[in-house]
């Protein structure tokens, strides 16, 4: 067997191994981290549909993330304080039901994906790249100066959305929901790429003419890929506002999307597992790294160079090798 | 709002771009000539800046500050092209910006660890403190009109290089392709180290001026970062004149903005929702102006396509 | 996201050997990037305090927030989950504490802020196990409008950053503000170049100008102001004048009217023992959240002397009755938990070669805050 789909096991069934470990020893922090690694790690995912597959180097994803966290915490906030958002023209009332909140979530972070594509999506290179930082930049000033959300100081939410039949304060069972969707959306990323439309994409990335001269627009395959990635992103972004009950500005941030970037690249890009295992190591070198010394960034920036200088292709790319597959 | 001080706003977005076009300048050439994303830019601004606030704080000599800030950046310039920046030419975009990304940290870690983490002093040298009046009755701070001569002497300098000196053409052959003057001869490396670290000379400069009217510290170099590449993607990559158009642009744009925006507002809002929202729209107004550039010109107003 | 645990025993004058620890404090606070200064001095007040306590009980656990809100929760969740802290402080910044405090007080733990103090949970939003030991976030800001009203000052140039605190402060100034505000700017959060709003003041018929601008904003601010020659009258809160940033913005902050609940020369003696060992430890002057942080430790000791912390009630009983030397002279909650002090105004001088602050008046005696008479407590 190759080493990919083995390695990508381990790591799928080891996330969920430290889990129950962690719980077996009663030490709920560590559930809380794993969790954080998987949300990440499905932000990582949306990313790597328009980074990996796409090739489109969007530095202003936490956007979606953003717009994914602000949905759930509008509607949950407007739930617990009893108020309804809009009253005309018709009455929308907030709520605390996360299907309803992600199903919003990712409509909003999906819209917001279309539009923002079909302006980038004109420009190429590093002019696509700043486009998008500029559209994360644009949101993030908007955010921060929003009176009626708590601005800077962002909202808080003070009980766990719920999701019919489970207790969600429970890290173990919170757990267990992203755990659950980072599967399906893996899964989902692992059927589009060997897609017609992922194996189109992936040309429109290699060559762009090569791929118009057969009668494909790469326009509007990458416009597409775009709003999914945007949907998977914005749901993590949902799913992470819960996590930490806390919505605010940051999420929209260039170090947010910055840090999402890191992690597909760490792990490695267009790989399925890229970003979990970059998600994961990246927190792992947080806490281990943080022991250190007051400095520790110092060894991490090393770390993250020497994975970038020396181990092309990402970890993964290190551990299986940078083979090609062909079926 | 009165003649004078609207004249006295412009005048202060055109200093503000020129701040910019500082730091956009060795941005764009590094880019333009290497093809290199360089996130660590804003870090090399922070090292003039602390470099500069150091020597001034020993010799008491701004003149001194100066030199030191340039070359400070220039040598950390040099040292990281040659360690790690060499390796990345032939990556793609995403490593660079990991490895840039990584040294912004080690950078900025680094700086706090031999510096501490209050922020440093540094200060207009009396003799070009206070204010000047200027024809017209406008009473205009010497040290910015000083800002404003530096930057434009450098644009002249800059372009002088590019388009009179033998090092100019080999750098503008280099950003049309790479290989071709390779084979003609020219050492590459050395060519590409000496562009890095005049970037990064520039980039220290900018830090030290500007480090005289803000503050010093840790992490001074992102803001400045994120509106340089503002610039040069709004001015077209690798483009000096492109460079000093996109600074005074975006500087009149984002001065222009936070003053005339709440004034607009404020004829149908009351004060306070005009103050607010005029002031959101106005942070936000540089990257609306740039998206706009590039909806209508994709690679900039004068990048090559 | 540091992992360093500072166990704070006696270890550094007694023989300490493994005095179970009864009380665990988890301290979430801003230990790198910019705003670090403020973290590294609630930290080394609060840790001075403890040390000269003598005491063995007390076990502190230090993390680095960074300054985020995601990574403040995280902490604070292992602290409460892994760690099962008692006792919870330490945050600087009012949208951290507004992630983390909810939450932390909702589970029985006891929160004492040194610093941030969020109008939400100083009104609607008090609840019985937070205690704010600095000030509520408008007090500065109001003893600001106080003091420009009794120095007969007519119309006012305000400015503050975009941004819930900005807004914040420029309502606390009006709300103690007599006279007539000509202008009200919001610049950005985060704006480093002032050329505009200093071109505006200028041209404006205010005769003094109130600004909040903290950290790196304030020493721009003040640098460009010095430089531009427009003579009208400073006045701030004491967070743009705080010792560790005067350093940095030299002579042009010299004479600046700024507020402030402590400074070095308020004439009582735990201040002056404060003052001259915190200096003789760290080698600089103490800011006004060093000392924050210190009456913080010093209220919480005195809670641990008295009372039992697996009793909340007993415990919380303790605390709301304040019973320590603060470095303010004499202090008291009020009915929402945030000290009833006085405010007093300050100037900047320079000492030798050091720049710091003397009280030249008091703005705000016995002063409650704005929204006490929000909570229901």
């Amino acid at each position: 067997m190759r080493r990919e789909p083995l390695l990508n096991a381990a790591v799928f069934l080891g996330l969920l191994a430290v889990v129950l470990w962690a719980q077996a020893m009663d030490e709920p922090f560590t559930i809380t981290l794993a969790t954080r690694v998987a949300i990440l790690a499905l932000a990582g995912v949306g990313l790597n549909l328009a980074l990996g597959l796409g090739g489109l180097v969007s530095l202003g994803h936490a956007v979606f993330f953003g717009i994914g966290g602000y949905a759930m915490g509008i509607l949950a906030s407007h739930a617990q304080s009893y108020s309804p958002l809009i009253e005309w023209p018709m009455l929308i009332e907030g709520t605390k039901s996360m299907p309803v909140i992600w199903l919003v979530a990712m409509g909003a972070s999906g819209l917001a994906a279309l539009g923002i594509g079909a302006l980038s999506l004109r420009t190429s290179g590093v002019y696509f790249i700043m486009i998008t930082l500029a559209f994360g930049q644009m949101f993030y000033y908007f955010a921060i100066s929003w009176p009626a959300y708590g601005g800077e100081d962002g909202l808080s939410i003070y009980v766990r959305n719920g999701f019919a039949g489970l207790n969600t304060l429970d890290p173990i069972q919170f757990f267990a929901i992203c755990y659950v969707i980072l599967g399906l959306a893996l899964w989902l990323f692992s059927r589009l790429s060997r897609s017609a439309f992922g194996l189109a994409l992936g040309a429109a990335r290699q060559n762009g003419e090569r791929v118009m001269a057969v009668g494909i627009a790469p326009y509007r395959l990458r416009l597409v890929a775009f709003g999914l990635s945007g949907v998977i992103t914005g749901l993590a972004g949902a799913l992470f506002a819960d996590l930490n009950r806390f919505v605010s500005p940051t999420m929209f941030s260039w170090q947010t999307s910055g840090e999402i970037m890191v992690f597909v690249i760490l792990g490695g890009v267009a790989r399925l597992f890229g970003p979990v295992i970059g998600a994961a190591v990246f927190i792992l070198l947080e806490h281990v790294l943080g022991g250190l010394s007051d400095f520790w960034h110092i060894y991490l920036g090393a770390v993250l160079l020497g994975v970038v200088l020396f181990a092309r292709g990402g970890i993964i790319g290190l551990i299986s090798g940078r083979e090609v597959r062909h079926d | 709002m009165s003649l004078i001080l609207f004249i006295e706003q412009m005048l202060n977005g055109v200093q503000f771009g020129v701040m910019l076009f500082l730091m956009a300048a060795g941005l764009t050439l590094i880019f333009g000539v290497m093809g290199l994303i360089n996130l660590a830019h804003g870090s090399l601004y922070m090292i003039g800046a602390f470099a500069a606030a150091w020597v001034a704080g020993m010799t008491g000599s701004f003149l001194l500050a100066l030199i030191a800030s340039l070359a400070a950046a220039a040598a950390a310039g040099a040292l990281i092209e040659l360690t790690v920046i060499r390796r990345l030419y032939d990556r793609d975009h995403l490593d660079q910006v990991l490895a840039t990304f990584a040294l912004i940290l080690i950078f900025s870690e680094g700086t706090r660890w031999v510096f501490g983490s209050f922020p440093l002093f540094l200060e207009i040298p009396p003799y070009l403190s206070g204010p000047v009046t200027l024809p017209g009755g406008i009473d205009y701070p010497l040290y910015r009109l000083a800002i404003i001569g530096v930057g434009l002497l450098v644009a002249a300098g800059l372009f002088a290089l590019i388009a009179r000196t033998r090092i100019g053409i080999q750098i503008r052959a280099g950003e049309a392709d790479r290989e071709m003057i390779a084979a003609l001869g020219v050492n590459i490396s050395a060519l590409y180290t000496l562009v890095f670290a005049l970037g990064a000379a520039l980039a220290g400069l900018a830090g030290a001026l500007v480090g005289a009217i803000q503050s010093v510290q840790i992490g001074m170099g992102e803001p400045v970062l994120i509106l340089a590449f503002v610039v040069i993607v709004i001015g077209g990559i690798g483009s000096i004149k492109g460079a000093l158009v996109g600074a005074i642009l975006v500087g009149l744009t984002d001065t222009l903005g936070r003053v005339l925006l709440p004034v607009f507002f404020a004829q149908f809002m009351t004060p306070q929702a005009a103050n607010s929202v005029g002031s959101s729209l106005a942070s936000m107004s540089i990257y609306i102006l740039m998206a706009g550039v590039l909806v209508m010109r994709p690679s900039g107003l004068f990048g090559k396509a | 996201m540091n992992l360093k645990t500072l166990a704070m025993a006696s270890a550094l004058t007694m023989a300490a050997c493994a005095a179970q620890a009864e009380v665990k404090v988890g301290m979430i606070t801003t230990l790198s990037g910019g705003g670090a200064g403020l973290g590294l001095d609630v930290r080394d007040g609060f840790m001075l305090a403890l040390e000269q306590s003598g005491r063995s009980d007390i076990e502190v656990i230090i993390e680095d927030d960074q300054r985020k809100p995601d990574i403040a929760v995280q902490l604070a969740d292992k602290m409460i989950q892994s760690d099962k802290v008692d006792v919870m402080t330490g945050i600087i910044w009012s949208n951290l504490a507004m992630a983390v405090v909810p939450g932390a007080v909702a589970q029985g733990k006891f929160y004492l802020s040194p610093n941030a103090g969020p109008s939400a949970l100083a009104g609607k939003g008090c609840n019985k196990n937070y205690f704010n030991v600095a000030w509520q976030n408008d007090n500065l800001h109001e003893a600001a409008g106080a003091y420009a009203t009794d120095a007969t000052f007519l119309n006012a140039f305000i400015l503050a950053p975009n941004y819930p605190a900005g807004q914040d402060a420029l309502t606390g100034f009006k709300r103690y503000f007599d006279g007539n505000v000509a202008a009200e700017v919001y610049t950005q959060l985060g704006q480093t170049d002032y050329a505009a709003e200093i071109a505006q003041i200028r041209d404006s018929v205010a005769d003094h100008v109130f600004f909040f601008l903290p950290g790196g904003m304030g020493i721009s601010f003040l640098k460009q102001y010095a430089d531009s020659g427009v003579k009208k009258p400073l006045i701030g809160p004491a967070f743009s004048f705080d010792q560790g940033i005067l350093q940095a913005v030299g002579d042009a902050a010299l004479g600046v009217k700024n507020t402030s609940q402590w400074n070095k020369d308020i004439d009582n003696p735990t201040n002056a023992a404060f003052v001259a060992s915190f200096q003789e430890k760290y080698g600089r002057l103490p800011s006004l959240y060093a000392s924050q942080g210190f009456d913080t430790a010093n209220l919480l000791i005195s809670a641990v002397a008295s009372a039992d912390v697996n009793d909340p009630d007993a415990f919380r009983a303790a605390l709301k009755a304040a019973k320590f030397d603060s470095t303010r002279g004499d202090f008291a909650f009020g009915n929402n938990h945030h000290p009833i002090q006085n405010i007093y105004v300050r100037e900047v001088i320079k000492e030798g070669d050091v720049y710091t602050n003397k009280i030249i008046g008091t703005a705000l005696t016995n002063h409650a805050d704005a929204y006490a008479p929000e909570c229901k407590m």
